[in-house]
């Protein structure tokens, strides 16, 4: 397989962000209310996602190791503003639905993820196929559960009605407590079916700082901040003690 | 200031915490929600902290914005500037709180860092300047909204303690089970859609 379409099946398929990874959980949630939000949604964050992997694939032998965090947060918070932007002349409808969502996806972590553990080491070509292929990924998830929420809770497809007329619409599916709902039932399968998944342990993880994995995060993170913190303190205790004996000595 | 303004304060605070709540109708804050919800005092450290960052960062945002971004006409760079603060608040708060208050360190400092990817700070930042709040309405929006992710993340918690003990079939071991909690718990706070 040509290694650019290898990024594309990776990011659909074999890695896909929201099904295998389980990354950005919040917009994934609040905006798949209907097919198309989530289409919405899902391409607004690929454009975003492409030019960022490319962008940073570009400038990686520029930017220090130290301010590599601040650097990266400008190039995705400006890419978002001109995407935001772009929405708000030709889209103006996509981006009412969206709200503040589109502003977020600054700190969606499939973003930051795929710029730290992908673009900040490969070349440009194959980053921005990188970031294409996840982003349609998204894309396809979002639609897939978009699709599924909007059958049940409303009886449409893209606006379009397609339940018979004596179906009566569940609409908690379209409401708040769905979104949570059809995320368990979604992952109660793949956990049953032991499907690949980062929620069953089968996936590989994410190598983010917080392993970017929110549903299956143990808060290890937190507990590994903890003891060092109790190391510091230990040591901080023995200098304090030692310099007050040196003290008395004097 | 006048009575009507204290009650409108009041109205926003209460829509923040239980109307509007950040994690149960806007998704806001779902990776520490499900994350750090299997004990309820790392529950409320974690909530605390988000409270003390919130509140300080809708000021400071607010602020800017008011202060800064509209009289410059700048205002189209409200979601870089609003990151860049934030980002810089944490450290900065992490730092000053190190150095003045090692017993409150001890307290927040570990959930410090994770506190600056949690989409709530920028999300509430983000609805204060569309929501065309003042100053003081951002603060109280802001310790509102923290609030309420305080809520609900330790009620969470609560709820997982007791899950401990129960035999809960293999399937749904894990997510399944906290996210089936988190819908029973949405649909509780859909009940006070019709306060406000």
């Amino acid at each position: 397989m040509n290694k650019y379409v290898e990024r594309i099946y990776n990011g659909v398929i074999k890695e896909n962000p929201t099904f295998i990874m389980m990354l950005g959980m919040c917009p994934t949630l609040a905006v798949t209310t209907s097919a198309a939000n989530g289409i919405g949604m899902g391409l607004s964050t690929t454009v975003v996602l492409a030019l960022a992997n490319l962008l940073i694939s570009a400038l990686r032998k520029f930017i220090p190791d130290k301010v590599r965090m601040p650097s990266y947060i400008v190039v995705v918070a400006s890419l978002v503003t001109i995407v935001e932007h772009l929405l708000k002349a030709y889209l103006p409808e996509v981006n009412e639905a969206l709200g503040i969502y589109i502003p977020l996806i600054v700190v969606n972590c499939i973003i930051f993820g795929r710029v730290e553990s992908y673009a900040a080491k490969n070349t440009v070509g194959l980053s921005l196929f990188d970031g294409i292929g996840m982003g349609l990924g998204f894309t396809m998830a979002l639609f897939l559960i978009g699709s599924f929420r909007e059958i049940l809770g409303a009886g449409t497809l893209l606006g379009f009605g397609i339940m018979p007329e004596s179906f009566t619409p569940i609409s908690i599916f379209v409401q708040a407590p769905g979104a949570f709902l059809v995320l368990a039932m979604l992952t109660a399968l793949q956990n049953k079916l032991m499907l690949p998944s980062a929620t069953n342990g089968t996936a590989k993880k994410s190598t983010l700082a917080c392993s970017g994995d929110c549903l299956n995060c143990s808060g290890e993170n937190y507990d590994i901040n903890h003891t060092e913190l109790d190391k510091a303190k230990a040591i901080a205790e023995t200098v304090q003690k030692s310099s007050k004996k040196s003290k008395k000595e004097d | 200031m006048n009575s009507e303004y204290f009650v409108k304060l009041l109205i926003v605070l209460i829509s923040a915490a239980f109307v509007n709540n950040v994690i149960l109708s806007q998704f806001l804050g779902i990776c520490p929600f499900i994350g750090i919800s299997n004990k309820i005092k790392t529950a409320a450290g974690m909530g605390f902290a988000v409270i003390f960052v919130i509140t300080l960062s809708s000021a400071i945002a607010s602020l800017i914005y008011k202060g800064i971004l509209l009289p410059f006409e700048l205002d189209y760079l409200k979601t870089i500037v609003f990151i860049m603060v934030i980002a810089a608040l944490v450290q900065f708060i992490e730092m000053v709180i190190k150095k003045f208050s090692p017993g409150l360190y001890d307290a927040l400092g570990v959930y410090l860092p994770l506190i600056t990817t949690n989409c709530a700070v920028l999300g509430v930042a983000l609805i204060n300047v569309n929501e065309n709040f003042d100053v003081v309405t951002s603060i109280v929006n802001g310790f509102g909204t923290a609030v309420g992710f305080t809520i609900a993340i330790v009620l969470m918690a609560g709820i997982r303690e007791r899950m401990e003990y129960n035999e809960i079939s293999k399937s749904f071991k894990g997510s399944p089970i906290v996210l089936i909690t988190a819908t029973l718990m949405a649909m509780a706070f859909y009940g006070f859609a019709g306060l406000v």
